[in-house]
């Protein structure tokens, strides 16, 4: 059972940092993205694709990837993502959802739409067994846990220390106000959106040997990414954080314990808390 | 005791996480009562209209309507039983005409609401009373447009001409005229002024030209509390409330 | 002025192009028989579309899971008709009812929250229905869906024909009652109460409208209409399978909507026949992309916005 608890605390934190941009994205700019997926499939899709022609290290290509997604994060913020602001959030809704079919489609076409492999290095390989085996740690989820819990401390330090940090938040409490203040939102925007689909391409590329990649990665993960949001709210990094474990937990055993009703478990929960709170289970107050 | 109080809350209280919003208000009105709440800006006269209103549950109090308690029931609820507001900022329809929106209120009214097999406006009653509002609130001209191209003036009338289609018994106006241009305001305060008089009307306003020159009597409100209340007259001379605007040098408008 | 204008500018009466696009509708079996299956299609996703207008163009209820109800329809008469009775006027009320009784259920999920509570709550009963529909294969199949569905004639005459002749007239009546049904409604005081929750809620509740009863009136109202859809395209095609609650569905259904118009509740009937159109045509030239095409179609059509696409006028001019 410990095993599960550590599977699932691993889940949960590369979902954490897969999630926190969409979070951030929609409590900054009010907008829901649902292609963030795509940008956590450019990521893993990059890291594969420098692995097998380039032949580069896995340790290098995962901040690589982590590059590379956030400059197209920045491309397409600047371009079209910042024409839809302001439009309602159902055209928001068929906008993003256009472009994670266009991304799907492309990397079909592309790549094909096999199942892609990464190869990890030797170190990361391998598992460790404590306390007789009550608890066996995979090495490479370990790896995981340490990597996103360093990059949760950096989130949360350039948050709170920071001068972007302070500007950040105070575009998301009020954005007119802190334009007022000489804050340059547009640049805010731009940043925060290029580091959120940045972190989704880490996640990408740091869970691909974990959650698989193909083609449908977009489509299969969107609605975990959503949960995150819904269930931990929008402001601040906590909500999100305890979300994402407690949906990395809650899958991981749900599916350990009760195969047959699998993921029905995970989407009667969070329906069942969006009912009881519908602003989302950690976070301050609606949105 | 006058028999003929229509809206009254005691002990009504509001707390918002460690903020007192509404600090044990109690109010009695009268049928018919032309009736002014004045405060400084946060000084909770919207949050207390929400409250009465059912928008906001209160932490603690009892409100009663023409001798009702109503303070478990939904604001729609309330609206039924004739207590009606107006919003600071217009809350209007963009969607629909001032005819619709007028028809649609009206058919609300009469217990239509929920028919789905008659058309709208198939009844007489409905267009008749339409009729009467429309030319009342000189939206006559524009009934057929679209609420969101509506200019400022006219929304601001519609807004009222919504409230007055529901045949409210007490009239909660929240700043009626805020933001209107100055030829129009004249046609509003007109209207305010000719509303049936055994209609209360509870008034929030800044203007005191418009408080003096409407109201019977005042609220003043300070920090969620009742600071004092009785006739113009006496607020004008009161020196709490000339404090309360002039001294602090913190109310502007 | 005086009530008889006042009368006329509330008038919803049928405009004649109604009364002929309809006509030209009805004789679409005659004139292209050959297609009668294409049309017995498209009908049923106009259907299914019409009903999420109420929702959401009239209602403003954004839905990511629509399909949960198709899908509900789609089963409850294919299993009927398999396991109870094959009539198909029969089984289509059975479905219908027993989708009215989920979208009761569910409606009261959509009563709370913002646009992305709505989204997620919808979206999940999708998934949680498609999960049980697999998981549940003894019954429906699973994976492999529900195969051999024969249905008896419809009013104990018409049988179901190969060409399809039978099931597009037959989709067509329903479709058409469905639609005059729904032409009314919006136009009632019931209807502009709908439009007046979407529009400001808050204001709706501050003129005496129960806003939650409303809700869950149109809701309950859209997911029947959806089940009747789901319930036509089962007894038509013979067969159910898990897709009928897919995503993928649910995103179809908003885009046609959408393309065709929200609001104005010919926006199901016209979107269903462009977007099929589309289909037909894009998929003949690039089968296995089509969905590259589609996306790239959305991403355009929401970045110069929606309601230009049905106003040609506009194109030329900025937003």
């Amino acid at each position: 059972m410990l095993t599960l608890l550590f599977d699932g605390v691993a889940y949960g934190m590369l979902l954490f940092i897969l999630a926190i941009g969409l979070s951030v994205t929609l409590g900054l700019m009010n907008f829901i993205n649902l292609a963030h997926g795509a940008f956590a499939m450019a990521g893993g899709y990059t890291t594969v694709l420098l692995m097998q022609h380039a032949g580069l290290p896995f340790l290098l290509c995962v901040p690589l990837a982590f590059v590379f997604t956030a400059l197209l994060g920045a491309l397409m913020e600047a371009t079209l993502y910042r024409r839809m602001y302001n439009k309602p959030h159902l055209d928001q809704v068929l906008f993003s959802i256009g472009l994670t079919f266009m991304a799907v489609a492309a990397v079909d076409y592309f790549v094909g739409s096999t199942q892609q492999l990464v190869q990890l290095p030797e170190f990361l390989k391998g598992r460790t067994e404590l306390w007789d085996g009550a608890l066996g740690m995979g090495h490479y989820r370990l790896a995981i846990i340490a990597v996103c819990a360093v990059l949760t401390v950096v989130l949360q330090l350039l948050l709170v220390r920071t001068r972007f940090g302070s500007q950040l938040r105070a575009s998301v409490d009020n954005q007119r106000v802190a334009a007022g203040l000489g804050i340059d939102v547009n640049k805010v925007f731009l940043l925060t959106f290029a580091v959120g689909s940045g972190l989704a391409g880490l996640g990408g590329a740091l869970g691909a040997e974990v959650l698989g990649l193909d083609p449908i990665f977009p489509l299969k993960f969107m609605i975990y990414f959503l949960i995150v949001v819904a269930v931990g709210g929008t402001s601040g990094l906590t909500g999100p954080l305890l979300a994402a474990l407690l949906l990395g937990i809650a899958d991981v055993a749900g599916k350990y314990y009760v195969p047959k009703l699998g993921a029905f478990i995970v989407y009667s929960l969070m329906i069942l808390i969006l009912l009881w709170r519908p602003q989302g289970l950690f976070s301050r107050g609606g949105k | 005791m006058s028999a003929d109080i229509v809206l009254s809350c005691e002990g009504l209280v509001k707390r918002f996480g460690g903020i007192t919003a509404t600090d044990n208000v109690s109010l009695q009105l009268t049928r018919g009562a032309r009736h002014a709440l004045i405060g400084p800006n946060g000084a909770g006269k919207t949050t207390l209209i929400n409250l009465l209103t059912g928008v906001l549950e209160p932490t603690a109090g009892r409100i009663h309507l023409l001798g009702e308690d109503i303070s478990g029931l939904a604001p729609h609820q309330r609206v039924r039983r004739g207590l009606v507001r107006t919003f600071q900022i217009n809350q209007l329809f963009d969607g629909l005409t001032p005819l619709q929106t007028l028809a649609m209120t009206v058919s609300q009214h009469l217990g239509q609401g929920a028919s789905w097999w008659q058309a709208l406006g198939r009844d007489q009653r409905v267009i008749a009373r339409c009729e009467l509002l429309l030319a009342q609130f000189h939206l006559t001209e524009v009934m057929d447009q679209p609420t969101e191209h509506l200019a400022y003036g006219k929304r601001r009338l519609l807004e009222m001409a919504i409230a007055l289609a529901c045949e409210p018994n007490v009239l909660l106006l929240d700043e009626p005229v805020a933001g209107v241009p100055a030829g129009e305001r004249d046609e509003l305060l007109r209207t305010v002024a000719a509303l049936p008089a055994d209609v209360t009307v509870v008034l929030i306003e800044h203007d005191m030209d418009l408080v003096f020159s409407f109201a019977k009597s005042m609220t003043v409100l300070v920090n969620g509390a009742v600071l004092t209340e009785g006739t113009p007259a006496e607020m004008a001379a009161d020196p709490r409330v000339k404090e309360v605007y002039l001294g602090h040098g913190d109310s502007h408008g | 002025m005086n009530r008889m204008a006042l009368s006329l500018s509330l008038a919803a009466k049928l405009r004649w192009w109604e009364f002929a696009l309809w006509a030209c509708l009805l004789c679409l079996p005659f004139l292209l028989p050959s297609h009668a299956l294409l049309i017995s299609e498209i009908t049923v996703i106009a259907l299914f579309a019409m009903s999420l207008d109420l929702i959401l163009g009239y209602s403003g209820i954004v839905s990511l899971g629509h399909a949960a109800f198709f899908g509900m329809g789609a089963y409850s008469a294919a299993l009927f008709a398999k396991h109870i009775n094959p009539d198909p006027l029969l089984g289509l009320a059975i479905a219908t009812a027993v989708t009215a009784l989920l979208g009761a259920f569910c409606s009261l999920g959509i009563l709370r929250g913002s646009d992305l509570t709505r989204l997620m709550v919808t979206l999940g009963v999708a998934l949680i229905l498609q999960e049980l529909a697999n998981k549940l294969d003894f019954i429906t199949g699973g994976a492999d869906g529900l195969q051999g569905v024969v249905m008896g004639p419809v009013l104990g005459y018409f049988e179901f024909d190969l060409m399809g002749q039978t099931a597009a007239w037959y989709t067509l009546g329903i479709t058409l009652g469905v639609f005059v049904l729904l032409r009314q409604v919006v136009v009632s005081p019931f209807g502009f109460s709908l439009q007046a929750i979407r529009d400001n809620a808050l204001r709706a509740q501050a003129i005496g409208i129960p806003v939650h009863a409303r809700l869950i009136s149109v809701y309950t109202l859209a997911a029947a209409l959806a089940g009747m859809a789901g319930g036509l395209q089962a007894q038509t095609t013979g067969f159910a399978s898990l897709d009928v609650f897919g995503f993928d569905r649910s995103a179809d259904v908003l885009l046609m909507l959408v393309i065709g118009g929200t609001g104005w509740l010919w926006g199901g009937i016209v979107g269903a026949v462009v977007f099929k159109s589309l289909h037909s045509v894009i998929s003949a030239w690039t089968p296995q992309y089509w969905t590259f095409w589609l996306g790239l179609f959305l991403v355009l059509l929401m970045l110069v916005g929606r309601e230009r696409l049905i106003r040609p006028w506009t194109w030329g001019r900025r937003a």
